[in-house]
């Protein structure tokens, strides 16, 4: 099944006719004229993207390409999710099936230069690999994994980290590969593993999944740094950068306070030209992007900024339960940190 | 002449995409060639018969891939034949119980999906088997649980390497033996009683170059450790539930074409053979056996030869065959397309090799018509 599916996208890579260079920077035309965004999303990641009990997508994934729709179609509704999992996602960028791809993917020399895909970029997690145990096995550290069965899932940058983490240790590990996110959970949960490798936000996601969440841990040891963010098809830079602002634009709007309850009051009243400029009264950001000049304000107002989503999908009062940690923002001591808007 | 235009036709078009494929492919900037497969590969690989480091390269990565594929087929192959067998022959069986139980196994597994019943197999190993620190024991230092199948095996020493090459030679003594039977029998008429002589020679070698190796008998016995069982030889869940699942719905398949061959047989052969004298075993050995074959081998390959395709649905229950490690090779190197011309190119390979020694026995056991 797997095979057929990234068979296809690959004979559809090759079978494509017109040449490449045809379609590059067309990708918003393309996007316009469909009246919506495809956006490649994970299948199942809670706080990233994940379907709630109405069947929407959530996350804070699934919102940056909102922010895009709300921007380049005036609507954050006119999105398209196509969920992947990690083997399909970049054939599927390639292959032209989506628009961006937003699924928690990490940023790396290797992916941004070889696969035909840029990253844009736009860090929206900062994330690290860790590990999860059963709070019976009395581990507190990975050094002591010594001789444990591990799961993994295929396809990730994880598979590299954790063989590289434990041959520097010098410690000796089993591993056992799986596809899909769910299948891992499945055999981590059932007792075939002993630990359960990979983002430490995918940790906090999956342990929701436990049916008593208090009898597994997370190790303190984080193996290498995950920055996660979107990419979009390479030469294409016009839709690069579309993407690319559509996300510093929610960051901006953190750091000005701009929320969705308060952009209207403030488009109305505010006389800092800051905020003018990112709720469309100041001057306009918009026509260098081919946008419209109230682009910033339909993404605060439709999907907000990028504090209200992280406390939304993925903060403490929500059953993944992170904290804001490196993610908060640069003038609260974290990494996320917007260049100027204007 | 409109044979030679549709060839032309043919490799025009071909030449159009693969022109085509390279032109797209340099635009996009997607890095292709098959250069990947002598960089180091970088991930682990859970099991396995050939020895693999991360450290090795991609080549080698797909090497042991594709040696867990044949492992896993191989196994299948047999478990599945014997089942099959015993079940198909079960469905003619005069005891209403035997034939009874052959129906619903045929039945049940043919029409469930076999992704399903790998799932379904996986399950049961994983939910029902105590962890591994705590295994149930079949015999001393034989242990089952979430791990799998442990075993205790002996330590590579020469007496063994001495040993696994003498196997031959006395296979190939057992062989000789027999020769010398039969030819003696169309000589004489007298048949000599060769097969426990044949089965002394085919073991005897061996032994004999067991003990001339210095007879090591040193074991490595599996321990439960804080995590689970290590040591001795080991057979994954993954690996078992990979064989089950795919002998015992092949074998359902199976049943069924062992079931048509015997009755393709008409019963007046039997008859026939009893009226000459041949005695019950040799009737069918002589009469029934090859008609039967004829009928049962060419499906019997494509059975097998489905059941090798098939081999590539481990990657939903984690066991690490060509297509898993395929699968994460592109996901660190990104070049799908290379990658999955390999897997088509050798499950092709694996497959005509298959039908092609299926189709030697075919040709030996197949009825000679005059």
């Amino acid at each position: 099944m797997e095979l057929s599916r990234k068979t296809a996208l690959v004979l559809a890579l090759a079978l494509t006719t017109v040449p490449a260079t045809a379609s590059a920077g067309k990708t918003l035309d393309g996007v316009r004229q469909r009246g919506q965004v495809v956006c490649g999303v994970n299948t199942s990641a809670p706080g990233f993207s994940s379907t709630d009990s109405q069947g929407r997508w959530r996350g804070i994934d699934v919102d940056l390409c909102r922010a895009v729709a709300a921007a380049v179609l005036n609507d954050a509704n006119k999105v398209r999710f196509v969920p992947l999992n990690s083997q399909q996602r970049f054939a599927a960028l390639q292959a032209g099936e989506i628009d961006i791809l937003s699924r928690n993917t990490t940023w790396s020399l290797t992916r941004d230069a070889s696969l035909g895909i840029v990253f844009t970029g736009t860090i929206n997690y900062f994330d690290g690999q860790g590990f999860m145990v059963p709070k019976k096995l009395k581990v507190d550290s990975a050094k002591k994994l010594g001789g444990a069965t591990v799961c993994v899932q295929a396809g990730t940058t994880s598979e590299k980290n954790v063989t590289e983490y434990f041959s520097k240790l010098g410690l000796k590990y089993k591993s056992v590969v799986f596809d899909t996110a769910e299948a891992i959970q499945a055999a981590f949960f059932s007792g075939r593993c002993q630990a359960y490798t990979t983002d430490m936000s995918d940790l906090a996601g999956a342990r929701t999944h436990a049916s008593n969440p208090q009898d597994y841990v997370v190790l303190p040891e984080v193996i290498s740094k995950e920055p996660l963010g979107p990419a979009v098809r390479r030469g294409d830079d016009e839709w690069f950068q579309i993407v690319r602002w559509s996300f510093y634009a929610t960051v901006e709007a953190e750091e000005l306070g701009l929320t969705q309850a308060n952009a209207d009051k403030l488009r109305a009243e505010s006389k800092d030209p800051a905020v003018q400029r990112l709720l469309g009264t100041g001057e306009d950001t918009g026509k260098l992007l081919g946008l419209d000049k109230d682009w910033t304000y339909r993404i605060i107002k439709q999907v907000g900024n990028y504090g209200e989503s992280f406390e939304a999908n993925m903060g403490p009062k929500t059953p993944v339960g992170l904290p804001r940690g490196v993610n908060n923002l640069w003038s609260h001591g974290g990494l996320m940190y917007a260049p100027p808007i204007r | 002449m409109v044979q030679l235009a549709l060839a032309a036709a043919l490799v025009l078009a071909a030449a159009f995409l693969w022109t085509n494929l390279r032109e797209n492919l340099a635009s996009r900037q997607i890095r292709s060639g098959f250069g990947f497969l002598r960089e180091p590969a970088g991930f682990a690989i859970g099991e396995g018969p050939v020895p693999y480091t991360p450290s090795d390269s991609y080549l080698w990565a797909l090497a042991a891939g594709v040696a867990n594929t044949l492992r896993a087929s191989a196994v299948g192959i047999v478990l599945a034949t014997i089942v099959g067998t015993l079940v198909g022959v079960g469905r003619l069986s005069r005891n209403v119980l035997v034939r009874g139980a052959s129906t619903a196994y045929v039945e049940t597994l043919r029409n469930v999906p076999l992704l399903l019943q790998l799932l379904a197999w996986y399950l049961v190993l994983t939910e029902l088997l105590p962890e591994g620190t705590d295994p149930v024991r079949l015999a001393p230092h034989v242990f089952l649980s979430k791990d799998g199948l442990q075993l205790p095996v002996p330590v590579w020493a020469r007496g063994w390497a001495l040993a696994l090459a003498a196997l031959p030679i006395g296979l190939l003594g057992a062989w000789a033996l027999f020769r010398w039977a039969r030819s003696r029998r169309e000589r004489t008429g007298h048949t000599p009683q060769v097969l426990w002589p044949a089965l002394l020679v085919a073991l005897g070698a061996p032994v004999l170059a067991w003990l001339a190796g210095g007879a090591p008998r040193e074991l490595d016995v599996p321990e439960v450790t804080t995590f689970n069982v290590s040591g001795g030889v080991g057979m994954t869940p993954e690996f078992l539930s990979l064989v089950l699942g795919l002998s015992a719905f092949t074998a359902a398949y199976i049943a069924e074409i062992v079931r048509s061959g015997i009755l393709a047989v008409p019963r007046g052969q039997i008859e026939a053979a009893a009226a000459i004298g041949l005695s019950h075993r040799r009737a069918l050995r002589l009469v029934v056996l090859p008609q039967a074959l004829r009928v049962i081998v060419p499906p019997l390959t494509s059975q097998y030869l489905n059941l090798i395709k098939n081999s590539s649905l481990a990657v939903a229950i984690g066991y690490p065959d060509l297509v898993s490690i395929t699968n994460t090779a592109i996901n660190q190197n990104g070049q799908a397309l290379e990658s999955i011309l390999l897997i088509m190119s050798v499950y092709l390979t694996i497959n005509l090799l298959t039908a092609l020694a299926m189709g030697w026995y075919n040709r030996r056991v197949a009825l000679v018509e005059r």
